[in-house]
């Protein structure tokens, strides 16, 4: 294959691989899109064509070197394009999160300074449109879909599709310009910017360069055999690294083909539709499925029911170890295949994984059943452990070496360290130039000798070097008898239940652990439906005492698997409440990515964290929400709290 | 005979409100003894949104059912694009380019929302039945012709996911969204909606005006349309008629209407003689 013979350096940008790519196999599909019902499908030299146009559009309006180009919308072919094309001019594409409402979009706009913004739809532009109140920068705003637009003052606003016609008709003016930025591309040429969904704070700039991003996707699509003939469905928000590598480094880099759904709500149709080779999903989105299975299943005919727990009881025994090539006796192997036939196969397929060769799952740790049951079907789902600032990668699960708990040995090229305090540094040539504007922040972050801090804790396991993720460093705490404290460790427990959607465990400083959960309104939904319970709203069925005594059960079973690891022990939960409301980005309790942000949890729920700590058994409570359209209201409920049964360590020291 | 087309005007958002279409002349609907309708006239603007309110039994159904051709007046007149209009079969009246939702939603359960909206295309096929049997011909480049429409239907209703779904399994929301699309895939100059927020939350009722304005927007369709509430009515309307007992009370824009004593009377009630 054509990267084989050329050394990467050959190729130091995004815009040089496309070039590449509409040369080589210009005729194979690079972008399929569903509209109106059908795939529309996009060869390498019609992309090419698409990108160069727009490209030379940007041009013309007066793009500048350097200059940051926003993107908001979901993904789509043309805002892929979009993020090239900037690349071409020089700019830098700066893709942001679509759901964002208009104040967190202010802030990244403001810091990024961006001249150019272009948008999916009327909602974004209408966002744009009032963020310009409080930021002026904004000099051209381009949109892609025509819908609901025609009213719109145009003065300073663009069809995609205009720019890039008039990109077309001046081509003679502009190519020599367009060669010429193309040429000044370098290897340490900013390729992207990303903004970190920021966990703690407001979101910051991660620059990546081109080397980052060429060299990782090159390590990591050999890493995994990844060929052109691969493709991916590209449904994880734009503005997260993670799809900038699948979607645009390794597509770019192998020559992939990038599928894109018709819209959010038609995902799961469409890849059944697609079939990828090559899938990527937080942990959630496989949660997610499995749950519907089960849910089906319940409903499913008795001799079908049986069928399917009979194989899945075979598939649990012998799936992950066919998968890993170890020896499986002859019998098994029959009976997998028989399984193969009548179950696996069929619900492979009606999951859209039929065609999957190689999966991943990160972000967050990942039940072990659910797990388990991807794997054991035969799908070869790994785990990857990675941040922005690494360029996603640092640490990845080689075929057959894959486990549950344990993220995976580094990835090619990089270095890992672990300090005395448990916290794991990287090195690597992913590893990113700054974050922009702001200094302080990348020299605490990055030292002198290129070492990145990632903020976990974990350890290197013994023997297969694989390593294996505690917590969040700075959450890693002491309780106030001095015993560890690590609140993610226990929540992951929780929340491999079905029913517990989230939960979030205080006990820093304290006495004894405590913890709020969420209940899964699919799951405890469809057993409330079972059961003849009926019930009006998320707060109404969370309340409900049955409910309550099924978490307080999953509670206390999670209390007994702290109890046998000696170290952790201590952080079993004594009491807990089932929150009234779900924790929600649009509140500020959860980043885009999903990531519950601790303090503002603590400061929202400071009077239901009192109540846990004494010793009341409800407490009223009111809570400010935030609805879709940014209007805000109040919910008030009064909540119960319980104890839940503490089990003995197995040193014997009793947590009670 | 239109000579009212000179009048064109533009509404303060900007669209272009063009001459009448549809005119209703003294039209009286009896059902035996009983005055459904009693000698009532209006007329229907190019591009506008006319809303027909009047609380329960006025004869609004029974109007919109006289556009549509459902019902037979008999007295008065119909006039569309400036002819008088024989008295016309529903199909008929199709053809002419006016399509309609109910009130009580008139899907087929059984069928797919995409075969659904296919129905609406139906006045549009030419090809035989024989040839649509055999697929063979004509009807193969039609069908596909008329899928794209279809599609473009679909895409603006935000109705992709469902697309498959036989519509007997959708909520009652969306059972309405699909009615709207069946119409619209007619192409119809004039859509006739009948209470198409009738049992709605209000979450459903803003996806449904958003939907209703953005088809008059980027269609430019003439709208005419019965709803019972007042709010949104006020809200999307251009020019509303007033019904009550089968008689007119009332007709103009919002404001004028709601600052009319005898809706005011009709709506909050008074003693009647």
């Amino acid at each position: 294959m054509a990267q084989e013979q050329a050394p990467s350096g050959a190729f130091v940008s995004v815009p040089a691989l496309l070039a590449r790519n509409a040369k080589e196999f210009g005729s194979r599909p690079a972008y399929r899109e569903k509209e109106f019902g059908i795939w529309q499908s996009w060869t390498w030299a019609e992309t090419s064509e698409e990108i160069r146009n727009l490209a030379l559009g940007l041009l013309a309006l007066g793009l500048e070197r350097g200059d940051h180009v926003a993107i908001i919308g979901r993904n789509r072919p043309s805002l892929y394009w979009a993020m090239v094309a900037a690349q071409m001019v020089g700019g830098v594409p700066v893709p942001l999160y679509q759901d964002a409402v208009a104040d967190e979009m202010t802030y990244v706009l403001d810091h990024c300074g961006a001249r150019f913004v272009i948008c999916g739809d009327q909602e974004q532009v209408d966002k744009v449109i009032e963020v310009q109140d409080t930021i002026k920068h904004i000099e051209h705003v381009i949109y892609y879909d025509k819908r609901g637009m025609r009213k719109y003052d145009h003065e300073h606003l663009h069809w995609f599709h205009d720019i890039q016609e008039e990109g077309r008709v001046s081509h003679h003016r502009l190519e020599h310009e367009l060669a010429a930025r193309e040429a000044e591309q370098t290897y340490d040429s900013t390729c992207v910017m990303l903004y970190t969904s920021g966990t703690t704070g407001r979101p910051k700039g991660v620059v990546l360069s081109n080397r980052n991003i060429i060299e990782s996707a090159k390590n990591s699509s050999e890493f995994d055999h990844l060929r052109k003939e691969d493709d991916i469905l590209a449904y994880l928000p734009m503005a997260w690294v993670g799809d900038f590598i699948f979607s645009v480094g390794q597509a770019y880099w192998t020559g992939f083909c990038t599928n894109c759904p018709e819209s959010a709500d038609t995902m799961m149709t469409d890849l059944r539709e697609i079939g990828p080779t090559y899938y990527f999903a937080p942990p959630r989105v496989f949660e997610t499925q499995l749950t519907n299975v089960m849910i089906r299943m319940e409903d499913a005919g008795n001799f079908k029911k049986r069928m399917f727990h009979y194989f899945m009881a075979h598939a649990k025994k012998v799936g992950p170890a066919i998968l890993d090539g170890n020896p499986v006796g002859g019998w098994d192997r029959l009976k997998y295949m028989l399984g193969e036939l009548m179950v696996y196969g069929p619900l492979k397929n009606s999951l859209g994984f039929s065609r999957v060769r190689v999966g991943y799952t990160a972000g967050e740790a990942i039940g072990p059943e659910i797990f388990e049951f991807y794997r054991s079907l035969g799908i070869n789902l790994k785990q990857l452990y990675g941040q922005t600032e690494a360029t996603v990668f640092i640490t990845v699960q080689p075929d057959g070496e894959v486990r549950a708990d344990t993220v995976g040995v580094p990835a090619p090229g990089v270095e890992l360290k672990i300090e005395d305090n448990g916290e794991i540094f990287y090195r690597s040539p992913g590893t990113f130039v700054e974050y922009y504007k702001n200094p302080e922040s990348t020299a605490d972050t990055k030292d002198a000798e290129g070492w990145v801090a990632t903020g976990d804790a974990g350890f290197i396991e013994e023997g297969s070097g694989h390593l294996r993720i505690i917590d969040r460093a700075k959450d890693v705490g002491q309780m106030a008898d001095g015993r560890l404290f690590a609140p993610k460790y226990v929540e992951n427990k929780l929340k491999f239940f079905p029913n517990i959607l989230e939960a979030v465990v205080f006990g820093a400083g304290r006495d004894y652990c405590t913890a709020f959960l969420n209940i899964d309104l699919t799951a405890v939904g469809n057993w409330a439906e079972r059961h003849n319970i009926a019930y009006g709203s998320y707060q109404e069925l969370a309340g409900h005492p049955d409910v309550f005594a099924t978490l307080q059960a999953h509670v206390e079973e999670v209390n007994r698997s702290i109890a046998d690891d000696p170290m952790l022990s201590g952080c079993q939960v004594r009491r807990f409440l089932i929150l009234h409301k779900e924790l929600d980005a649009d509140d500020g309790e959860m980043t885009r990515t999903r990531k519950v942000r601790r303090r503002i949890v603590e400061e929202k729920f400071a009077d239901l964290i009192g109540a846990l700590y004494d010793g009341s058994g409800e407490i009223y409570t009111e809570t400010e929400v935030t609805y879709e359209d940014g209007r805000k209201g109040k919910i008030s409920a009064t909540l119960e709290i319980k104890d839940a049964v503490m089990a003995d360590s197995k040193q014997g020291m009793a947590a009670e | 005979m239109n000579d009212m087309s000179a009048d064109s005007y533009v509404t303060e958002d900007g669209r272009t409100i063009g001459g009448v279409v549809m005119e209703m002349k003294n039209i009286t609907l009896r059902f035996g003894g009983v005055v459904a309708i009693k000698d009532i006239s209006f007329d229907i603007r190019e591009g506008e949104i006319r809303a027909i309110i009047g609380p329960n039994g006025a004869g609004k159904s029974s109007m919109l059912n006289v556009i549509s051709g459902f019902y037979h007046p008999q007295e008065g007149e119909v006039w569309f694009h400036g002819e008088k209009r024989p008295t016309m079969r529903p199909y008929q009246v199709a053809n002419q380019g006016i399509a309609r939702t109910f009130q009580n939603i008139a899907l087929f359960e059984g069928m797919s929302v995409l075969d659904n909206v296919m129905t609406g295309r139906l006045t549009h096929m030419k090809s035989s039945m024989l040839s649509q049997a055999l697929w063979w011909g004509k009807a193969e480049k039609e069908e596909f012709e008329n899928r794209e429409k279809v599609e473009k239907v679909i895409d603006f209703l935000e109705i992709q996911a469902i697309r498959k779904t036989p519509v007997g399994r959708l909520p009652y929301g969306l059972k309405k969204r699909v009615e709207l699309a069946r119409a619209l895939a007619a192409e119809p100059k004039l859509l006739l909606l009948d209470e198409p927020m009738a049992g709605m939350n209000v979450e459903e009722k803003e996806d449904m005006s958003r939907f209703i304005l953005d088809v008059n927007d980027e269609f430019g369709t003439t709208i005419a349309l019965i709803e019972h509430d007042m709010g949104v009515v006020m809200d999307l309307s251009d020019r509303v008629v007033v019904m009550d007992y089968g008689k007119k009370i009332g007709d103009g824009t919002p404001d004028e209407v709601r600052n009319n004593q005898d809706v005011i009377d009709a709506y909050l009630g008074v003693a009647h003689d």
